[in-house]
């Protein structure tokens, strides 16, 4: 029982990622109707729904699905063609099965007859009768090896005129690639000297490597309105697993006798197409064994042979010598199906459970290293030092395994996009870049509800509407483009848009009229942008079901600082915004930079720390209480931690300034002592300290304290409030 | 109500702050330790001594003397931290308690218990469940839920709030 509940919340995880893989082949499909790969996989998707669905018991999907399914089958063989109405009703579909999923009771039966009914309605009647006669071939399944594959040879001589009759001879070779694994050869030798060339003639003609377990009747219908005046020929050569690599070698030889590329009567003579020619001339006794080594060991490849020698020419043998390679390819694959798949599925309460107990061995390594330190024992020495080497290791391994790349989310929003963007009738594509960084998992996760916001921004408030566009003069198809890479020990992302662009003034104005700002406030454009991250704050003029409501940007940015993040604002009115999200690799571990405040130890995430300076006396002196230091020339604003957290006891005579880039803004943290390097497990303060300014989490030192973690964005703006408060009063 | 609790609960644990005794109930009782270094929370009520180190998890400590509003007191051999599981907005939350020293568990019999006086106090009477007798003793039987329960965070928000909008003074100086 526990285990059949087991096996159907394996099948709803599976569901929830065919889904997923079914939506963006869906949206692929739009921008390339006349794909049939995709096609192929979208069906594939479907039948592996319905499928796994019926063997668990989720009978209303596999009916559900069923039907869609026939309408894909139809799709695929070409009887009906792809267009918008099929991918809006085939999205529905998936949501539909999804809320299947998710909860059954309220699931509505009538919709699911709708969806159908207009499929159905899409589709041509008279093809309705055929496709029960085409349904019971065997689709095919995701993992190929599971069935017994046979390879075809096939050679495709379309008729002179296939181009004056409509038929594209690309799409009946792209429909093959649907049925398996297939590598095209294009035989140009057909084609006359260029004076004589009649261009609606077709010339070329192909010969065809494939390996399928759907039959030689699928191959014949895809070529089922030709067939009759083309040239077809379809072979098997290889089937299931009576093919060693050995036998695939010796197999060239026939391969040329087969295809009628050397029309040798002695070749014909030979009755199995099976044998060599060695063996037979050995059986024969014409030829002694030896002599026919010494005269292998001699000789070229056949191949080479026979363009030396003037026979074919070198396309046939190309063709021949793909046929050898993707039957020596497609058995080496079968080989590794066979050992063990390459992933497995692990729960993400294991792996939190590994980084956990990862940092622990971290802090735990700490206190070896500060131990042994502190003995003068080389030979501790040599073991607490190669306990770190392996901790690291062990550490960056740990984290990798929960590396997601970003391309999961990206595909998430181009549906979103589609949506948006046709419910407000704007036109919008979207272009990713970057979608194989990595990021981890959790940060991912958290990541998600900010994008969707900032996207719905800016098609909402961005991009402008086709006519507006146009009387701008730019483009009627808006776009957005969603870029992430790696920068240090950050991910950043950027989402583009080349709409309306933030107006300084507008902002300026509402920031005014909401009292966020005083009127004769002097900002920087970059300043005036981060006010529209301020809660309560819109400048939309009407609000909409998507945004205006302004609670938008500021559950944004603290979305994004939940996650160490940060945001950056660029914009140009008229031209675009580019919103910047910069993100921390990983929410487990960092390097920080360990400082010492009185008796009280902090950690400053290296990644934003740039320098350390010192900060003397006479500095102070010099700077008439103003808060500013003198870097190289350049001045650099700094808050002295001591004060700001109320820290008792008398400073040293020198301190130190700790300088962090924050956003672009330089902003140095006055300590005591800076300590060094430390490798940072990052511990939540818990529910109790969660509203804390200042302070991101803490960590656990090598002897066994706790020191906490400084929220450096946190503290520049609280201190930026309070001046603002101060300037006020 | 509370008083049946109080019966048919296994035990409670006994201990003192300045020179009242106290007690809570065992099974909301993780463990006690030994005074270790608190890391003091920055713009935090005084009350909140803030954050140990068990066991490689951070935990936050609260000074129950602080929060009674007791005077405070030196750091003895017998100070220590019992570690309690409070449910926290429906949340089982690891907290710490700072005690001056802990006594005895203690199991009360029907007669030695007594609800709680609604004057007398220098408690919220919300939090205690009722007055154990024992010795000629009373005994303040807290009900450890209330005294760190979320609305006690609210006021931990609130002195926060309060000390961050006395905090310009204090910087301008």
């Amino acid at each position: 029982m526990s285990n059949n509940e087991q096996h159907k919340a394996a099948y709803v995880e599976e569901a929830y990622e065919l889904l997923s893989a079914l939506e963006t082949s869906l949206l692929e499909l739009e921008d390339n109707l006349e794909d049939m790969e995709i096609v192929g996989t979208i069906f594939r998707a479907l039948h592996t729904i319905k499928g796994s669905g019926s063997m668990f018991g989720f009978d209303d999907i596999a009916s559900f699905t069923h039907d869609i399914e026939n309408i894909f089958d139809k799709v695929r063989n070409g009887e009906m063609s792809v267009t918008k109405e099929l991918i809006d009703l085939t999205l529905s579909a998936g949501d539909h099965i999804k809320l299947l999923l998710d909860e059954p009771e309220l699931a509505d039966k009538q919709m699911a007859g709708d969806i159908i009914a207009s499929l159905k309605a899409l589709s041509p009647k008279t093809i309705v009768l055929h496709e029960v006669k085409t349904s019971p071939a065997p689709p095919q399944s995701v993992e190929n090896a599971l069935e017994e594959d046979v390879t075809y040879r096939i050679r495709f001589r379309p008729p002179l005129d296939i181009f004056i009759r409509g038929i594209n001879p690309i799409h009946l070779i792209n429909e093959l690639h649907l049925l398996g694994d297939c590598r095209i050869t294009a035989q140009t030798d057909a084609i006359p000297q260029i004076v004589d060339i009649n261009p609606e003639h077709c010339y070329t003609y192909w010969d065809i490597i494939l390996t399928t377990s759907m039959g030689v009747n699928a191959i014949k219908d895809v070529f089922i309105f030709i067939v009759d005046d083309c040239e077809l020929d379809i072979d098997s050569i290889a089937g299931g697993n009576n093919l060693d690599e050995e036998a695939i070698q010796n197999k060239l030889q026939d391969v040329f006798a087969s295809q009628g590329y050397v029309s040798q009567e002695d070749w014909q003579e030979i009755s199995g197409p099976h044998k060599r020619i060695g063996d037979i001339l050995l059986e024969r006794k014409d030829i002694s064994k030896e002599d026919l080594q010494k005269s292998l060991d001699g000789q070229k490849p056949i191949g080479e042979i026979l363009v030396d020698s003037g026979r074919i020419d070198s396309g046939k043998v190309e063709s021949a010598l793909a046929e050898q390679q993707h039957v020596r390819s497609s058995l080496k694959k079968k080989g590794k199906a066979g050992l063990s798949s390459s992933s497995i599925r692990v729960s993400s309460d294991k792996l939190d459970n590994l980084v956990n107990l990862v940092g622990e061995l971290v802090t735990v390594q700490a206190r070896l290293t500060q131990t042994s330190a502190s003995r003068n024992d080389p030979e501790l020495f040599l073991i607490s030092e190669e306990v770190e080497r392996l901790t690291e290791e062990l550490r960056d391994n740990t984290m990798s395994v929960r590396m997601v790349p970003i391309g999961t989310m990206y595909s998430k929003f181009k549906r979103l996009v589609r949506d948006l963007s046709d419910e407000m009738g704007k036109e919008v594509q979207m272009s990713t870049e970057g979608s194989d960084t990595e990021l981890d998992k959790t940060v991912i996760e958290k990541l998600n509800d900010p994008m969707v916001h900032l996207i719905r921004n800016s098609i909402d408030h961005g991009i402008e509407s086709p006519d507006v566009r146009r009387s701008l003069g730019k483009p009627e198809e808006g776009t957005l483009n969603l870029t992430a890479r790696h920068s240090g020990a950050n991910v950043v992302i950027e989402i583009n848009d080349d709409g309306a662009g933030l107006d300084p003034e507008a902002i300026r104005g509402k920031a005014v009229e909401k009292g966020l700002i005083e009127q004769n406030a002097e900002l920087s454009e970059k300043e005036i942008f981060a006010l529209i991250l301020a809660p309560g704050f819109s400048t939309a003029k009407k609000i909409t079901s998507v945004s205006g409501r302004g609670v938008g940007m500021d559950v944004v940015k603290r979305n994004i600082e939940a996650v160490r993040g940060s945001i950056d604002i660029e914009s140009h009115k008229g031209t675009g915004t580019t919103i910047t999200l910069s993100l921390p690799l990983t929410l487990a571990i960092i390097d920080g930079l360990l400082v010492k405040v009185g008796e009280e130890m902090f950690v400053v995430p290296l990644s934003l720390v740039k320098e350390c300076v010192e900060l003397t006396g006479e500095d102070i002196s010099n700077a008439h209480g103003r808060q500013i230091s003198n870097v190289r020339g350049e001045i650099v604003p700094y808050i002295n931690l001591r004060e700001k957290f109320s820290i008792y006891g008398g400073k040293p005579d020198i301190e130190q300034i700790v300088i962090t880039n924050v956003n672009g803004q330089r902003v140095g943290f006055v300590v005591d002592h800076v300590i060094g390097e430390h490798q940072t497990v990052i511990k939540s303060l818990g529910r109790v300290y969660k509203d804390i300014e200042g302070v991101s989490g803490a960590t656990i030192l090598g002897d066994g304290t706790v020191a906490l973690i400084i929220d450096v964005s946190k503290l520049l703006q609280s201190e930026r409030s309070l001046l603002a408060g101060n300037s006020n009063n | 109500m509370s008083i049946a609790e109080i019966e048919e609960s296994t035990g409670h644990l006994t201990f003192k702050l300045d020179q009242e005794l106290f007690a809570i109930d065992i099974s909301k009782v993780r463990e006690v330790l030994e005074y270790t270094t608190v890391t003091k929370v920055p713009q935090t009520p005084e009350f909140m001594c803030g954050v140990i180190n068990l066991r490689g998890g951070v935990v936050p400590v609260v000074d129950l003397r602080r929060k009674f509003s007791m005077s405070a007191a030196e750091k003895t051999v017998n100070t220590c931290i019992i570690i309690v599981e409070v449910l926290l907005d429906g949340v089982i939350t690891v907290l710490g308690a700072l005690a001056d020293s802990v006594q005895e568990v203690h199991e009360f019999e029907a007669d030695q218990i007594e609800p709680a006086p609604k004057i007398g106090t220098k408690l919220n009477t919300d939090f205690i469940k009722g007055m154990g007798k024992r010795d000629d003793q009373f005994i303040m039987i807290l009900d450890i839920d209330k005294v760190f329960s979320i609305d006690e965070l609210v006021i931990v928000k609130q002195t926060e709030e309060c000390s961050a909008a006395n905090k310009p003074e204090g910087t301008t100086k």
